[in-house]
């Protein structure tokens, strides 16, 4: 495959297309109806105590910061109120989004929102760039979730970390969103009813921003920041971690999630930030379990699965080589193996899929 | 419009839905809670996914792709993606057996 063009509107975008890529069955683990129902079933006591917890320990990190301030003693407070800010909101974003956090619908959409402030997306755009991610998971010219792009720029995913590049992208497009709605790419994901929604949830980010900067210049300090907008850079690296972990170093233009997705065993304090997210192979094959289910369901599917990743660690060890490479050779990917139990890959379908090849070939 | 036999009610738990194939068409077919049967098109209006796999609370069909919502009695589009509604068609129950009116 040629150098890759991640544009929505470029060839490899139209290739998907004309190749039948878009239009393909995903694989799935086969699942016997009465546990897949199990699995699936709503609940939302586990997503109260877990929110309860979060806005709990913010409000505790962000008033001892403040108590403390300017003092050096308030910043390992700053340092875990970021966390949760800039990182612990971008899975609840995800799993909000998704409808399957709490079962009752005006609690997924509260938390949803708040979680689309802090993490700095607009709420009324990023349904539907997710949405695509599912149907199209890093189909390259398709998807416009993919975090790493090939050839990787390893400065620009390090410096993700802090969320510099996204704050970047972030604040002309909320200005433009705020001024005339959805841009031109936008609006190929966005339906035409949402184009109002886009305009007015920037709108209100907007205001909230502004207010926050004349309190800022009003007292003469950047603490109102450093609760409101900041933490979203300097709390940003736990969500790229776990984030590059997702897909990075992995097959793109395929249509198993084995190939492209990655599970990783991870500690709980991770797991409670992420939200169990690390469990995404069988996120991206079952997206309606929720993240209080996936452990379960990892049991019931993982003899179909590649082996997990044993920790964060192991997995960086697995993914970042790959990275590496990828920056030389942009067809790399890592392919693990199989269980025997598992069914193997569909090699007849992806071998004429482009970018996919037989690893021997991508060495 | 003809009514077809479809399936028995007891294929069908309660709270729960079947996919029901006939003529070229797919259906999906719902046993709600309170024991009343529907009909609805097979194929979600967002990008085509069969229900049948999909999430049965309530009146709602959640679809199984990106989570979209339906109230399955009107075929109204409830939840973000979908905005399409979905086709419904008239179900009766004689006996043991469903029927449903097709197009
Ligand atoms: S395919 Fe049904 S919600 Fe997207």
């Amino acid at each position: 495959m040629g150098k890759r063009d991640y544009s929505l509107f470029g060839p490899d975008a139209k290739r998907a297309v004309d190749s039948g890529l878009t239009a393909a069955e995903w694989y799935h683990t086969e699942v016997p109806r009465k546990v897949m129902k199990d699995l699936m079933a709503r609940s939302d006591a586990p997503a109260i105590r877990d929110t309860i917890i979060l806005y709990g320990s913010m409000i505790l990190f962000a008033g001892i910061g403040i108590a403390l301030w300017p003092s050096l003693w308030s910043a390992p407070f700053w340092l875990a109120y970021g966390v949760l800010y800039g990182s612990a909101s971008d899975s609840r974003w995800h799993e909000c989004g998704h409808g399957t956090a709490f079962k009752t619908p005006w609690m997924n959409n509260v938390v949803y929102q708040i979680a689309s402030f802090m993490i700095m997306r607009n709420a009324a755009t990023w349904r539907w760039s997710h949405a695509r991610h599912h149907s199209e998971t890093y189909f390259v010219g398709r998807d416009p979730e993919i975090a790493v792009m090939r050839p990787p720029e390893v400065a620009k995913l390090i410096l993700n970390f802090f969320g510099i590049l996204d704050v970047i992208a972030f604040v002309p497009r909320l200005l433009r969103n705020a001024i005339s709605g959805p841009t031109p790419e936008e609006r190929t994901y966005v339906p035409q009813s949402e184009w109002d929604k886009v305009q007015h949830v920037a709108f209100v980010h907007v205001s909230i921003y502004a207010a926050t900067i004349a309190l800022a210049v009003w007292l003469g300090s950047i603490l109102p920041l450093m609760v409101i907008g900041l933490p979203r850079m300097y709390g940003a690296w736990h969500h790229v971690m776990t984030g590059l972990l997702q897909h990075g170093g992995l097959a793109d233009n395929v249509i198993d999630h084995r190939l492209n997705s990655r599970t990783v065993y991870m500690n709980p304090v991770s797991r409670f930030i992420y939200w169990n997210m690390n469990y995404h192979v069988e996120h991206h094959m079952f997206p309606m379990v929720p993240y209080h289910a996936l452990p379960r369901l990892h049991e019931v599917i993982k003899a179909d699965l590649p082996p997990p990743n044993r920790s964060i660690a192991e997995a960086f060890r697995e993914m970042w080589p790959a990275i590496k490479r990828q920056v030389m050779n942009e067809d790399y990917f890592v392919r693990r193996d199989l269980p025997p139990t598992a069914k193997p890959y569909r090699e007849d379908f992806h071998r004429y899929v482009p970018g996919m090849m037989p690893p021997a070939a991508a060495e | 419009m003809p009514w077809i036999d479809a399936c028995s009610t007891d294929d069908i738990d309660e709270e729960d839905l079947i996919r029901w194939d006939h003529a070229g068409q797919t259906f999906a077919i719902y046993h709600s809670p309170d024991g009343a049967f529907f009909a609805t098109a097979g194929l979600c209006t967002h990008e085509n996914v069969h229900l049948c796999d999909g999430l049965v609370m309530g009146n709602l069909i959640e679809c199984p792709k990106h989570n979209g919502q339906f109230d399955y009695r009107t075929g109204e589009a409830m939840r973000a993606p979908v905005c399409v509604n979905l086709r419904t068609f008239p179900v009766k129950v004689e006996g043991d057996r469903v029927f449903v009116e097709v197009a």
